[in-house]
């Protein structure tokens, strides 16, 4: 099992709807992938499936040479996840997510490091106040702060730029570069190329419920990486047509 | 042993964090409360009856005002869970969801025996009984435990549906019958002042219920909150 992230034939199914067809997918420690689809292609749906909050409904799902669902408990240790959703209190204030959160993972020494995330994500005068009082960016800084509070192998972040001003933005791509630099893993959607092109080493398109396409970043330049996408989502769509 | 810290540090910390912002918003104990109040005091009310009937009545009043005002409460402490996506928070931690599960529950038993305290001396002085005897305050703790032990369960069934507010009682409504109707016999028996042989029966089939209840939910907890 050399790959850090390995995915085989996986279907998932709500109902009678079928969202990801056989997937296949595999992440080697290091790499950072920026899995790009349209709305709805099932991007959260994987990205859940892969951070164990939802099930498979077949398939193969090894994370760190762990098997999801059957031996989930190790794998959530090594996890970090940016959601839709900051997954944050609003009656609590920023540390006491943090702290929170903090316990749950074991995090220690806890205090130095809040006081640590808090800064690297420019919330430090703001701690003591309530997250329902923050504005939707600024619930996104916690919530990445919260992601990476207990140092996790593995980034999973699903658009984690919605609703960033500029500088929280840079902050994010700060964070996620410090990540990388580290030797972690990252996959990240996104549908805005413009955001994870100089960020990711590899490129996955998921259309049509599969990887269909696939592109190492090095060497790629701006033009190249549109093109891409482009005909990623062209060849999805010719062949939707061919089939009905 | 190396197991059993982390589980309750995990636990510490859901109980933690639910009563910090109980006590920041005190949204639950408030909706519970006042819902409590009302109940009591339309029964009182409604059922203007002669004193020694309502005697007779008391304990179903009493178990039926904390059967709902306990669904009002635990319905809103699932809903909290659910704003922010905080569910998947939880669910994400490498912690045993057991301990998720008890941390929940006990914020949960301890916001209802907050509002039974209460509740309590109002109906007594409103229906001119004492309900502060030892026995009865025992049957309190007990009936709130298994009721709380079962709702806590159902509640993060129903916070995943739509519906959730009707769903939950329709539930735990059936559901906890064995519990509550214990729980009312063995009130009504302290208060009618029977002796120990009368009220033990119903006595030990709530404390039987409790213990099922609780590990029941324990154990299922796990494959009831994923998708
Ligand atoms: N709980 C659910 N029940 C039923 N269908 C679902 C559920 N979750 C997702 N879906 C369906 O799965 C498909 C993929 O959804 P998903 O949210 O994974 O897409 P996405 O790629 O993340 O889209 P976006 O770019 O808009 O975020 C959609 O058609 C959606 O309707
Ligand atoms: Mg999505």
């Amino acid at each position: 099992m050399g790959a850090l992230i390995e995915v085989r034939s996986l279907v998932k199914r709500f109902g009678a709807k079928i969202v990801l067809r056989q997937l296949n997918f595999s992440v080697e420690a290091g790499e950072f992938v920026a899995l790009l689809g349209p709305n709805g292609a099932g991007k959260t749906t994987f990205l859940r499936i892969l951070a164990s909050l939802a099930r498979p409904s077949m398939g193969e799902v090894w994370v760190a040479g762990f098997r999801l669902p059957q031996q989930a408990a190790n794998v959530r240790r090594r996890l970090g996840v940016v959601s839709h959703q900051p997954l944050l209190y609003g009656d609590l204030s920023a540390e006491e997510n943090l702290r929170f959160y903090g316990r749950m993972y074991a995090v220690k020494p806890l205090e130095s490091r809040i006081d640590e995330v808090l800064e690297l994500v420019g919330l430090a005068a703001r701690r003591r106040d309530l997250v329902r009082t923050f504005s939707r960016g600024m619930q996104q800084r916690l919530a990445i702060g919260r992601a990476i509070l207990h140092d996790p192998d593995v980034l999973l972040l699903d658009e984690p730029h919605t609703g960033l001003d500029q500088d929280a933005c840079d902050m994010l791509d700060g964070v996620l570069r410090q990540i990388a630099a580290q030797g972690r893993t990252v996959v990240m959607t996104s549908h805005d190329l413009a955001r994870v092109e100089d960020l990711a080493s590899r490129f996955d398109v998921l259309t049509g419920g599969r990887i269909t396409a696939t592109q190492p970043a090095h060497g790629l330049a701006r033009d190249g990486l549109l093109a891409f996408y482009r005909q990623a989502l062209e060849a999805q769509r010719s062949l939707r047509g061919a089939v009905q | 042993m190396s197991g059993l810290t982390p589980f309750l540090s995990a636990m510490g910390a859901v109980i933690w964090k639910d009563l910090r912002a109980e006590w920041r918003s005190r949204e639950v104990i408030s909706a519970m409360l006042v819902f409590a109040l009302l109940v009591i005091l339309i029964f009182n009310f409604a059922l203007d009856l002669q004193p020694n009937v309502r005697a007779g009545i008391s304990s179903g009043v009493l178990w039926v005002t904390l059967a709902f005002a306990g669904t009002l409460g635990l319905n809103r402490s699932m809903a909290v869970e659910k704003d922010r996506g905080c569910l998947d928070g939880l669910l994400l931690a490498p912690v045993d969801r057991a301990a998720i599960y008890l941390g929940k529950a006990f914020a949960n038993l301890l916001f209802m025996l907050l509002v039974a305290l209460i509740v309590l001396p109002v109906y007594g002085i409103l229906y001119n009984t004492n309900l502060i005897i030892p026995g009865l305050l025992l049957v309190i703790f007990l009936g709130s435990e298994g009721y709380v032990a079962v709702g806590t369960l159902l509640a993060s069934m129903a916070v995943q549906a739509r519906t959730r507010d009707i769903l939950l009682p329709i539930l735990l409504f059936p559901v906890a019958v064995p519990v509550v109707v214990s729980a009312v016999k063995a009130t009504g028996g302290f208060l009618a002042g029977l002796a120990w042989e009368e009220i033990q029966p119903w006595f030990t089939l709530l404390v039987v219920y409790d213990v099922i209840f609780t590990s029941v939910a324990f154990m299922v907890f796990d494959s009831v909150v994923e998708e």
